[in-house]
Order: C-alpha cells, then sequence, then structure tokens
C-alpha cells in the first residue's frame, strides 16, 4: 500500500490542470437538454478529442492516451476543479465505447469509434420499455433479421439524450420465440433512419432530457449487430456493469460538490440555526471522501490485474444517496430562498447551481437499476441470502 | 499509488482469520464469560508464538519492524470474530506507545525492561487516556502507561488502585484506575506528553474502528445465515426484501467504511500525530456502520435477537462499547468539523492523499 502519487502521476495531474485552465470555456454552457446547449456541449468533445484528452484511458489509436484508471481518476478529479462542462458524449465514451471495443469487430470499431471520440455521433440509450423497466428482460422490442437487415417494431422509453443524439444503442428481441433474458441482441441504430419516432419527455426541471422512441418497420443493416446474435443480454450486463461500477459517476465530482457544500456552510455561518446541518456537511465530506477512496481502491485492484466482484453494486447506492444528501442539505442552508430558480448572474452568484442539482439528485436511486434492484442484488449475489 | 494489500499480507489475514475462526467461538466466548479471569490465558500465548507482540515494534527493538496496514486486517479479523481478548488494543495502543517512549529518547528504564517483557510474552501493558472513563481487562495488566493532564506515567501494577465496573458486554472487564501522578513513574510531560497522547488517541481510534469494521462483518454473516434457515409463510424470512435491505444497507456502509479504515492504517504508520482527519473518519464511519448492523441483525433475529441466548449479542454489545471508545461518533465528526471550518483546510479530491490528509486538526 502506497498512498502516495508518483512524480509520473503528478505530472499528468499538472498537464491536464494546464491543458484544462485554457481551454475550458469561461461562460457555463446551456443545457445540454436544449438544442442549442447540445450543439455547444458537441463543440466541446470536438476540443477534448482534439487536445486528445475525450477519453484518456482509450488506446491512441482510438484518440486516448492509454491511461490507466488511477490516471483517469486524476484526469477527473482535475476535470472537476476546472469546473468544465458535463459530457454530452457520456453514454458513447463510458457505455458504449467499452463495449465496442471488448465485443466490436475490427470494422465495427474503424466505423463507430473515431466518430463518438470526436462527438461527430453522439449516443442515446435505449434500454427501457413501457413494459420493461426494472424487469430489462420483459424487452418485447423486436428486430427481425431478413437478409442482410434488421427489421425494428416496437417501442423504447426513458431514452437518454435521445432527442438530439444521432444514434441509439440498445436490446431488442431478435428470436421472436423467445423469452426473458433469452434471445436478445444489442443493436445500434441510426435516429435518422426512415421509421423512427422520438417523442421528447420532458424531465423534472421541464426540459427534454429523454425520450420514447417509436420503431416502425426501422432497417439497419446486419453490420450493427454489436457481438453475438441473441448474445444481447450478457454484453449488455458487462455495460451495466462498467455503468454501475467506476465510471458513471467519479468521485471528483461528489467531492467538488461536498467541497462547495462546505463552502456554502462557511458563508452562511452563524445564521445556521439547525444544529442537524452541522453534522449533514461533514457526513457528506466524510462520504465523498470515502467514495473516492473506495474507487482508489477498486482502480488500484483492477491495475494490479485483479477484477471487480458484486460488492461493485454498493457504488450506485452509495453515490446516489449522497448525492441526496449533498443537495438536501444544501437547500436546507438556502432555507426559503432555495425554491428560486435562479435567471440573473446575480441570482446564480447567490444560488449557484444548486437547485439544479436537487432536482437532478432526485434521479440518482432511480436510473442504472433503482436503488430497490440495487439492494436486492447485494443481498442475493453478494451476501447470498435466498432469492425466494 | 497502489490502495492494495499485498498477497502477503492478505495470506496472513487468512491464517490468522481460520486460527479465530476454530479457537474463538461462540461457545469459548460464553466459556470465558463464567470464568474467573475472563481472558483466555493459553489463546494469549498463542497469539504471541505467532508474533504478533512483536509485528509493529521496529527491528533495532527486537520486533518485526512492520506497519499498521500490515496489522490492520488481522486487527478487523479479531473483531470478526468478537474476540474478548485485548489483543489488538495490546498491539497497536500500548506497544507503540512505549516505542513512541523509546524513539523519542524519553522515559526511564522501566520503559526497555517493560517493552523486552511484551517482546518475550511476559507482561501486559494497559493505557489509560482522559479520553475513555475505563480500562478493560486492567485487572490482568502488569504495567499502565497512563495520563495525568499533558504528562504520561508508566506505572507498575501495585502502584494502582483498580475500581470494578461492569460492561453491558460481558466479554469485558472494565476498571477505573487510579494512582498517584508520582514522579518516579513520569516518562513524558508538556509538549512531549501531550504529543503521545495524541498519538495514542488516533492508534486508539483506529484500533476499535478496525474491530468495529470486523463484528459488522461478523453480524452480517451470522443474520444471513438464520434469515436462510428460518422459514415463515412457508419461505425463508431471507426471500423478504424487507429483510434483504435491512442486511443490505449494512453492507453498504461497510464496504466504504473498509477503505477508509485502511487510509488511517496508513496514515498513522506514516505520522500518527497528524492523522486526525483520516482516524476521525475511520471510527465515525466504523462505529455509525456497526451500530447500524447491531440495530439491524438484531431486528432480523426477531424475537430471538433479544435473547441471552441469541449470539448476535456477543457481537452487538461489543460493538456498542468499541464505537464510543476512543471516541465516540461525535467526538470524531467534531474533530473533522472543526478542520472543515479552518480558513487553511485543504479542501478537494487532490488533496485526499498525501499533503491533505496530514493535515493537523488542533
Amino acid at each position: 500500500m502506497e498512498l502516495m502519487y508518483t512524480q509520473a502521476q503528478q505530472s499528468f495531474r499538472s498537464e491536464v490542470r494546464a491543458w484544462l485552465s485554457e481551454n475550458v470555456p469561461n461562460e457555463q454552457l446551456p443545457s445540454f437538454d436544449t438544442a442549442e446547449g447540445f450543439e455547444a456541449h458537441r463543440e466541446w468533445e470536438r476540443t477534448l478529442a482534439e487536445g486528445n484528452w475525450g477519453m484518456v484511458t482509450w488506446p491512441t489509436e482510438f484518440g486516448g492516451r492509454a491511461c490507466d484508471l488511477i490516471e483517469w481518476l486524476i484526469f477527473e478529479e482535475e476535470y472537476y476543479r476546472a469546473g468544465a462542462p458535463l459530457r454530452v458524449n457520456q453514454n458513447g465514451i463510458f457505455l458504449l465505447g467499452p463495449t465496442l471495443m471488448e465485443y466490436g469487430t475490427p470494422e465495427q470499431k474503424e466505423r463507430f469509434i473515431p466518430a463518438m471520440a470526436s462527438g461527430d455521433e453522439i449516443w442515446a440509450q435505449g434500454w427501457s420499455e413501457p413494459n420493461a423497466g426494472s424487469d430489462m428482460a420483459a424487452i418485447r422490442c423486436r428486430a427481425d433479421r431478413d437478409g442482410d437487415e434488421f427489421v425494428i417494431n416496437g417501442q423504447k422509453i426513458w431514452s437518454t439524450r435521445a432527442v438530439y443524439a444521432d444514434w441509439v444503442f440498445g436490446l431488442f428481441r431478435t428470436d421472436p420465440d423467445s423469452t426473458r433474458h433469452h434471445g436478445l441482441s444489442k443493436i445500434l441504430v441510426p435516429l435518422n433512419s426512415e421509421g423512427v419516432t422520438v417523442r421528447p419527455i420532458p424531465q423534472l426541471n421541464g426540459l427534454p432530457g429523454f425520450a420514447e422512441i417509436f420503431f416502425d418497420d426501422v432497417r439497419v443493416p446486419a453490420f450493427n449487430l454489436l457481438g453475438g446474435e441473441n448474445e444481447g443480454w450478457r454484453i449488455a450486463m458487462a455495460t451495466a456493469g462498467f455503468e454501475r461500477g467506476l465510471m458513471l459517476r467519479s468521485p471528483a465530482r461528489f467531492q467538488q460538490a461536498s467541497k462547495r457544500l462546505v463552502q456554502l456552510y462557511r458563508e452562511h455561518g452563524s445564521d445556521v440555526i439547525d444544529p442537524s446541518i452541522e453534522s449533514a456537511v461533514v457526513r457528506c465530506y466524510m462520504d465523498a471522501e470515502a467514495y473516492a477512496l473506495s474507487t482508489y481502491q477498486t482502480a488500484s485492484k483492477l491495475c494490479s490485474g485483479g477484477s471487480i466482484g458484486p460488492e461493485a453494486s454498493c457504488n450506485k447506492i452509495f453515490w446516489s444517496e449522497m448525492d441526496l444528501l449533498i443537495h438536501e442539505t444544501a437547500m436546507k442552508l438556502l432555507g426559503a430562498r432555495a425554491e428560486i430558480e435562479p435567471q440573473t448572474a446575480a441570482e446564480f452568484a447567490e444560488l449557484g447551481t444548486w437547485l439544479d442539482g436537487f432536482m437532478f439528485a432526485q434521479s440518482g436511486p432511480i436510473y442504472a437499476g433503482t436503488n430497490e434492484i440495487q439492494r436486492n442484488i447485494i443481498a442475493e449475489r453478494m451476501l447470498g441470502m435466498p432469492r425466494k | 499509488m497502489n490502495f492494495t494489500f499485498t498477497q502477503d499480507q492478505l495470506d496472513f489475514q487468512e491464517a490468522i482469520a481460520s486460527m479465530l475462526k476454530s479457537e474463538v467461538t461462540a461457545d469459548t466466548i460464553r466459556a470465558r464469560w463464567s470464568a474467573e479471569a475472563g481472558l483466555d490465558d493459553a489463546f494469549l500465548a498463542q497469539a504471541h508464538e505467532l508474533g504478533l507482540n512483536s509485528m509493529l515494534v521496529p527491528e533495532a527493538l527486537g520486533g518485526l519492524g512492520l506497519q499498521a496496514t500490515d496489522f490492520i486486517l488481522l486487527a478487523e479479523a479479531c473483531g470478526e470474530v468478537a474476540l474478548p481478548e485485548p489483543v489488538v488494543e495490546s498491539v497497536m495502543v500500548s506497544t507503540p506507545l512505549l516505542v513512541d517512549i523509546l524513539d523519542q529518547g524519553l522515559g526511564n528504564a522501566d520503559v526497555q525492561r517493560v517493552i523486552d517483557a511484551v517482546l518475550a510474552g511476559e507482561a501486559r501493558v494497559a493505557v489509560g487516556h482522559s479520553i475513555n472513563p475505563c480500562i478493560n481487562y486492567a485487572d490482568s495488566a502488569d504495567w499502565f502507561l497512563l495520563a495525568d493532564g499533558n504528562s504520561v506515567y508508566l506505572v507498575p501494577r501495585d502502584a494502582v488502585t483498580l475500581d470494578a465496573k461492569k460492561s453491558v458486554d460481558p466479554s469485558r472487564r472494565l476498571f477505573t484506575v487510579s494512582f498517584n501522578p508520582d514522579s518516579q513513574f513520569l516518562v513524558a510531560d508538556g509538549d512531549a506528553g501531550a504529543s503521545l497522547q495524541r498519538a495514542t488517541l488516533n492508534r486508539g481510534a483506529l484500533a476499535t474502528a478496525a474491530q468495529l469494521v470486523g463484528l459488522s462483518k461478523g453480524m452480517i454473516a451470522q443474520s444471513v445465515q438464520y434469515s436462510s434457515d428460518r422459514e415463515q409463510f412457508g419461505k425463508a424470512i431471507g426471500a423478504n426484501q424487507a429483510v434483504k435491505h435491512l442486511l443490505a444497507d449494512v453492507a453498504v456502509q461497510l464496504e466504504y467504511a473498509k477503505p477508509v479504515t485502511y487510509r488511517a492504517a496508513y496514515t498513522v504508520g506514516v505520522s500518527p500525530t497528524r492523522a486526525d482527519f483520516a482516524v476521525s473518519h475511520a471510527k465515525s464511519a466504523a462505529a455509525r456502520t456497526a451500530l447500524m448492523a447491531s440495530r439491524n441483525c438484531i431486528q432480523v433475529h426477531g424475537a430471538m435477537g433479544y435473547t441471552w441466548e441469541c449470539d448476535v449479542q456477543i457481537w452487538a454489545k461489543r460493538a456498542w462499547a468499541l464505537a464510543r471508545e476512543w471516541g465516540d461518533e461525535g467526538f470524531h465528526n467534531n474533530r473533522i468539523h472543526e478542520w472543515l471550518l479552518r480558513k487553511n483546510a485543504l479542501l478537494g479530491p487532490e488533496f485526499t492523499f498525501g499533503r491533505g490528509s496530514l493535515t493537523d486538526v488542533a
């Protein structure tokens, strides 16, 4: 155990910090759930890609820097420290990208990864259906093989970024006689295909961060099948593992939020009359630190050839509940002013983005497998409790 | 940067854990409850044979020269079986304090003599600190390291007066210890004494944190077993989500208390007087986890959980005791709170390791 950064890691941090300080936009970009904001964020992805900072863990041939996970954590720490824009490319780079690297053919990698890295093609997720939410194996949306093509019919819902994205990846039932997790395949679909209808769904903040997607005889080439036909479930589980695991929510995000919370608490100093706030602030800071320590531990384990076990299911519960506590505590500190949605620079200076973060925090315990489902997984797979 | 244990460390943990699991069972612990001395001399002799007493003593003083990170998993294993003997306190708290005293050129001829006796398995040393009202197993100690103000004294058994207190945990034998702070026993005073006491508080809090992590593991394991065996409505009670979630909640907290405790062990090894933040974080998280474990695991056992017969009490009561020894959650949260409010506090992820984690609180 050596909990000190090497000289090389410190130099890497300096390099990241220097590049970000020169390139991060001064003004906060509009939300990527608006047309204008989406394109502004796409432009930022291009900037990142041009500097080879888009996805530092990727091989250099795909525009990465072949960084290990410790360097990735350092990159993330600097990224959040710099207040750089949220990643509109997240579905692609964190979820689909790693799956393509593992299961894609060389031709598929060549076709999809460079365009993903540059931000030219931004990805939406297509997992859930109206009757397949927590019970994802109930997927019914069909992709029937017809020669060199699949013909897709059905519906997806809660597809994050689908309103403005270029492509969607998801699970489709390719064996019509199959049930449950058998007979599903992972297929990549351009959202401008004939027969695709995207219906935006406004989220809690009023912006269309996700959408319904209707497929009506949509034809895609068989080339767009990722991994083996009818093997989609196994591949999806690999993706879900990445999502729940290290990459989706890096610790720096919460460490910066808890640091801002401490600052807010200090600013409010003497007018804090609720004694529960003090312990909540301490708890938030400790939990963000604990999440970082746990992630460094997992990253170290992976770097030295180990693997992630079922304990990874604990991550999602921990960070999503911490995110709620951070924002609930900020709401308490802001008191009756917490309900004001800031419109002007002066209001932003006073109220920050706490309200927006508070609303977003409501989704954490729901998406990527609800926390109730995660608790079942922990009880059954990690602790070995009876399923029935 | 490498936040992993070596294969040697993991292998040693496994060896000790398997010895503990066969030697220290609910039955042998209950046997200790009705024995006069409480602790098991044969077990202590076995622990000494395994080299535990000398692990953290520098090689120059005749020890193995290992670090707190080499012992932390063993401390956890001791907690997992609810070991009654104060082995962890001896290895992590009292012996390192003796070593500190010698290292700093303090103390008197007795200090070297006592260390030699500890290394030979012939003396037991108990530590008193103003944060703890009592000393566990004071009746079986040969020497005492006691504080009075900033001063630290090394006092032989015949110069202290013991007054027994009954602990909620039948595995603990508590005593208040009084002594006459005579200069012949003085080993350090002033800043040096205060610094020794501060390092001792951190080591004590770390020693209890590691055991609390182990106790939580032990309680989860028993509750998973019970909820898999016990049937109601024609199925195992553990098949119900409400029961599953009680234990999953503990598992999540435990998963995050562990790395925090390991970081504290690392920091204490690097600089025990500058480890306040890391240690307080560990003690707070481990105490909260173990208290939640005791509550939820008693609940999972239903009416059995409220009986003397049910073994969960062995672990739960230890958790109640250790959660408050060497500073309770409030004390440690307050240390963190003071640190967060300091103008020059190094906040943010780039300070998690290195300089930031070695920041003084006081």
